[in-house]
């Protein structure tokens, strides 16, 4: 259902709607600065609801997952098993290794105590007492900041026994990666916590009825988690009143690329992506009309064409109805100084490096893709080939155990839809050329 | 199967009702939609990887891999969409773009998987104009030989080692493109099972080395035959061509040894051919030289006139020759034939205390085995890997004897016999629900008394080892013949020390059907005959040297330790001038005028089925009666174990023979210990 545009387009977040106020790191980190900003103060209150209540509570925020796939984070509590008597677990996703994000680091290291006490109430809210945080093995500075606001935590008896006076008994660990992008993925994330090679699991089962250790298990991004104390606290209307329908709250995003002042910033989910990168990044790089292309959420998102990037609202539903999607808010922008095919093998060579060789398209596509990619920069690729590229993009598409192979077809194929008659003209060049 | 676990599911717009706890795959299978596959395999965990067999489920976006989609109620699969076949010719292609396109010089060729689905969703060319990947090959030590190119990663292999064989060496090393199939450190696989991995690969990255180059699958005749090294009675056919064997590989029996088979009968086939008893030989001036059949026939005459013969039966004989023995040995009294030459004590009359009582799919559901006198990894090692699935369904396993190196943890117990009687078993006895004992011939030929034998069924009712229901108290044999010959009754009369309470100054002559223990010094004072096919310590010792054929060479019947007669087909014709053994001792019983009414091998068989006739019903279990021994006594006497096998790859004549076992014994048995090297 297509909105007015005057009802999408929302204004800028005003600063006391940020929930991370200290993002930029220019506040004290821990636990003093954090309780400063609102972190720890009715946490006990909160857990004093019950389970389900603060489950409606996210769902009423309409509160769509930060990792990517945008999926109710509520609806994904409400997965989980009831009194199973079974160890519940939550696993919480700092694996964050997709080209063009930064937003879970710079909560992380500037804003932990967030993610902590959101550690603390989603595990409530599921009825785990254990809670795993899967940190990227990179994320070494982020690793010690963290481990140390836990610290703090477990001293103040925040988390632990009786976290809070709440009489919920409740424990925090970090696991660290060790360079995996595919341990991203949810299931291969477990595989590796568990001690296994990270490849993905097949799903049926999902991991709410067999997950780690083949317990009942929420696997949630790091800003999701972080953003539920302040939904809890300014209560979920709040929340409700920022973006629109269905795409709500605030949203970190990751502007990189050819832009003038590359940056993290929170900003409301909806706001129009010319506007961010004018308001926040600082323009393009040689001014607006040198724009080629913004590849909107993170590498595995496909690029949109300049024409698109005027219009569109960095929300879920308005990027997927334009043959995108928000993914992780990693916005790449590209200019017209750059070749845009470059940047897509580039891509391609990442996904070949980093397929987990599990299952067959995958393993074997990537590589095909990266090197007519390879050839596709060199000018090398007839009409008929282009063809077959796409060809394979679409064969793998679909077709894999996780979404990496979609995830590597489907920037090819973005970069087909918008630039097919520029690919084949750089052909037709080099042909004449020889 | 219930109302309640069926479901409504449509295929392909069919109606039909299913079990609910089926897969995608299974459900198509029993309406005889054939689903392609690579990684999925029945014994296996499901791995989903190859993704061969999409389908498409109405209301789901995507194609689904059947082999991992539970079924649920209502659904309705499609398996000939033009989508379907769209998405597997794309999975097709991109497991032939780094497949080298070498089939004229790969064995699996005319027997491959990957070749045959390209028939149905290959293209006729390729659109791959890249450079295909090549990939080192791995050594898997001198049974598997790798050509990994050719390796389609799916797994199976690595599922094989870990879940059937219990050796967790082998596994995939690298990421994406670069994935490989390697054992770890590249050593050979140390498990008895491991040739089973050349059939479970569905391409030709793992193919038998002694195999190499030899042959192709439609030029080969297949016979049905038993595996005779160990008493299971695995299910194997052998290929062959012309005069020679060229592999063994296994028939499903899923009552049995399921789809798999030890390296010894897999890869000894080399041996069949190799010093071999090709004609009659006599002992003359010292040393035996070979004569005519006439001659030997002559000189055997000769000496049983009048004489006091023992029958000693080998390790391998079947059924059949059992019985034309037994029939000959009538004539010259009794008490004068055995097969126990390891000394096996048995109760005489009950067969429970000779056989394998539990039904070998029951092994599984232990949670409780003891294991005593016997490594079930070289003895049996089909029995192993049951019991390996038993331990994995968390039973725990006790061990008396020696300190053996099993594929699983053993609590172990001491060494001797009365260790059953101790605390800890007594604690965990008292708690498990179906406790399961096996006991082997390392203490069955050492027990001395018959108390001991009634102590461990009186133990067995005491503990629930035996109950009404069910008896798990069971008896390990290595030997294949041994338990047709027992039912045949071609024993001597005292249960225990039966070989060594043989008086042999009550004997002149002996005749060995293919047993060793003729070799011992306490036969030196007797005239030695032996029957057999390979020249070994008993063919050396000899005084006359008669050649039968090997068990491929003619057909038998084999019992195996459940009780299960089968029967093993004759492949080829005999090598040399071998004659069957019966022909041979109704020949003898002419020239000494001795009844022997039997013409031919039908007549034997018609006179065996008239009077053992569950030995010739083949594929049952015999009948056996349930016992009731009581004793008194609980005691077990002082009774430590010598093993029958130490060597799994040279146990037998053949064995002994093949240059295959000995290069694994170079190779896999001298491989010094991870914890060692490490």
């Amino acid at each position: 259902m297509a909105l007015k545009r005057e009802e999408r387009v929302q204004k800028m977040l005003s600063n006391q709607d940020k929930i991370f106020q200290n993002l930029h790191g220019f506040e004290d980190a821990f636990l003093e600065g954090a309780k400063k900003r609102g972190s720890w103060s009715n946490t006990k209150e909160i857990l004093s609801k019950s389970q389900n209540d603060v489950i409606d509570l996210v769902k009423s925020s309409q509160l769509r997952g930060r990792g990517g796939a945008g999926f109710s984070t509520g609806l994904k509590w409400s997965f989980m098993p009831k009194d199973t008597g079974k160890q519940h677990y939550l696993v919480v996703n700092a694996d964050e290794s997709e080209p063009g994000t930064c937003k879970d680091r710079e909560i992380i290291r500037n804003d932990p105590h967030t993610l902590i006490e959101g550690c603390l109430i989603a595990s409530y809210a599921i009825q785990a007492t254990k809670c795993y945080i899967y940190i990227r093995g990179e994320y070494h500075h982020e690793y010690v900041q963290l481990e140390k606001a836990i610290a703090e935590a477990y001293d103040n008896n925040l988390i632990g026994k009786n976290a809070c006076g709440s009489g919920y008994d409740f424990d925090l660990y970090v696991h660290r990666g060790a360079g995996a992008y595919i341990c991203g993925e949810e299931t291969a994330l477990l595989e590796s916590l568990e001690g296994k090679k990270g490849q993905p699991r097949l799903k049926p089962p999902f991991p709410a009825g067999a997950g780690l250790y083949g317990m009942p298990t929420t696997i949630n991004n790091v800003e999701s988690i972080a953003v539920v104390p302040t939904i809890l606290r300014r209560g979920s209307d709040w929340f409700k009143s920022i973006g629109a329908e269905n795409n709500t709250g605030t949203k970190v995003f990751c502007i990189s690329g050819n832009v003038n002042n590359p940056c993290t910033v929170e900003e409301a989910m909806g706001i129009p992506l010319k506007e961010l990168i004018e308001k926040h990044a600082g323009g393009v790089e040689g001014g607006w009309n040198n724009l080629k292309a913004i590849i909107p959420g993170g590498s595995s998102t496909p690029m949109l064409s300049k024409d698109v990037c005027e219009t569109v609202l960095m929300n879920f539903d308005d990027l997927r109805s334009n043959g995108s999607g928000l993914g992780t808010a990693g916005v790449i922008v590209v200019n017209k100084n750059n070749d845009i095919t470059q940047v897509i093998e580039r891509f391609a060579h990442f996904y070949k490096h980093e397929s987990c060789g599990q299952c067959t398209p995958c393993r074997e596509g990537t590589g095909w893709m990266f090197r007519m990619m390879q050839k596709l920069v060199r000018g090398d690729i007839s009409p008929e080939q282009l063809e077959l590229l796409e060809n394979v993009t679409k064969q793998i598409e679909g077709h894999t155990i996780c979404a990496l192979g979609d995830a590597a077809a489907w920037p090819i194929q973005g970069l087909i839809k918008n630039f097919k008659p520029e690919l084949l003209k750089k052909y037709n060049q080099k042909r004449k050329a020889s | 199967m219930s109302e309640e676990s069926l479901i409504n599911i449509k295929i392909n717009n069919k109606e039909i009702q299913v079990d609910k706890n089926l897969t995608v795959m299974q459900a198509c299978e029993i309406v005889g939609e054939e689903i392609p596959r690579f990684c999925y395999h029945d014994k296996l965990s499901i791995a989903g990887n190859c993704r061969m067999c999409l389908v498409e489920i109405e209301k789901a976006p995507k194609l689904v891999s059947s082999c991992t989609m539970p079924l649920m109620d209502g659904m309705s699969i499609i398996t000939n969409s033009d989508k379907v076949n769209a998405g597997r010719k794309g999975v097709m292609e991109f497991l032939l773009i780094n497949h080298p396109l070498d089939c004229p010089i790969c064995d699996q060729g005319g027997e491959c998987d990957l070749q045959d689905q390209a028939m149905y969703y290959g293209f006729d060319r390729s659109r791959y104009q890249e450079n295909k990947r090549a990939v080192d090959n791995k050594n898997m030590g001198p049974l598997v030989n790798t050509i990994m190119t050719r390796c389609i990663h799916c797994t199976r292999c690595v599922r094989f080692a870990t879940e059937v064989a219990g050796v967790p060496e082998l596994g995939m090393l690298g990421r994406g493109e670069n994935a490989e199939i390697t054992t770890y450190l590249e050593q050979s696989i140390t498990s008895e099972l491991s040739g089973n991995v050349i059939d479970l690969c569905p391409v030709g990255a793992l193919t038998s080395k002694p195999y190499q180059f030899k042959a192709r699958p439609w030029e080969l005749k297949r016979t049905d035959s038993i595996d005779i090294f160990d008493a299971v009675g695995s299910n194997i056919r052998i290929d062959s061509r012309a005069q020679e064997i060229l592999r063994v590989t296994p028939r499903a029996n899923d009552l049995i040894n399921e789809e798999w088979i030890t390296d010894k009968v897999r890869f000894n086939y080399d041996g069949y051919y190799q010093q071999r008893i090709d004609q009659p030989y006599i002992r003359k001036n010292g040393t035996l030289e070979p004569v005519s059949w006439s001659d030997a026939i002559k000189s055997l005459k000769q000496k049983l006139k009048q004489s006091k013969p023992l029958s000693l039966i080998g390790d391998q004989v079947d059924v059949e020759t059992g019985y034309a023995i037994k029939k000959f040995m009538k004539n010259f009294g009794d008490n004068n034939v055995e097969c126990r030459t390891d000394n096996q004590a048995i109760l005489q009359n009950n067969v429970e205390s000779i056989r394998f009582n539990t039904p070998l799919t029951e092994i599984e559901n232990a949670d409780l085995i003891i294991i005593g006198g016997t490594n079930p990894r070289i003895e049996a090692p089909i029995i192993n890997h049951k019991i390996f699935k038993a331990y994995n369904n968390f039973a725990e396993i006790f061990n008396i004897g020696e300190n053996l190196e099993l594929n699983y943890p053993t609590h172990q117990l001491g060494e001797d016999l009365s260790n059953l009687n101790s605390e800890n078993l007594q604690k965990a006895l008292k708690k498990s629900k179906t406790p399961l004992m096996i006991i082997g011939s390392g203490f069955l030929s050492h027990i001395q008394d018959v108390k001991t034998l009634k102590a461990l069924f009186e133990f067995s009712y005491k503990n629930k080892i035996i109950t009404e229901e069910k008896n798990n108290l069971n008896f390990l044999t290595p030997h294949a013949s041994r338990i047709g010959n027992l039912l045949l009754e071609n024993t001597t009369s005292n249960d225990c020390q039966p070989l060594n309470s043989i008086n042999k100054k009550d004997f002149d002559i002996v005749l060995s059907f293919g047993s060793e223990v003729i070799a011992n010094s306490e036969y030196e004072n007797l005239f030695k005959i032996y029957l057999g096919h390979h020249g070994d310590e008993g063919a050396m010792k000899a005084d006359i040297v008669l050649p039968t054929p090997l068990y491929t060479e003619k057909y038998g019947t084999f019992v195996n330790i459940e009780g299960r007669p089968q029967e093993a087909k004759k492949c080829h014709n005999p090598i040399g001038q071998a004659k069957e053994e019966w022909s041979i001792l109704k020949e003898l019983s002419n020239q000494l005028s001795l009844p022997y009414e039997i013409e031919s091998f039908e007549d034997l068989r018609k006179e065996l089925s008239k009077n053992y006739p569950e030995l010739l019903f083949w594929n049952n279990v015999i009948s056996v009666q349930k016992s009731n021994e009581t004793s008194e006594n609980n005691q077990f006497e002082c009774c430590k174990p010598t093993y029958p096998i130490s060597n799994f790859y040279m146990a037998d004549v053949i064995s002994k023979n093949s240059i295959t076992m000995a290069k694994c014994v170079e190779e896999i048995l001298s491989k010094p210990l991870l914890e060692k090297s490490a």
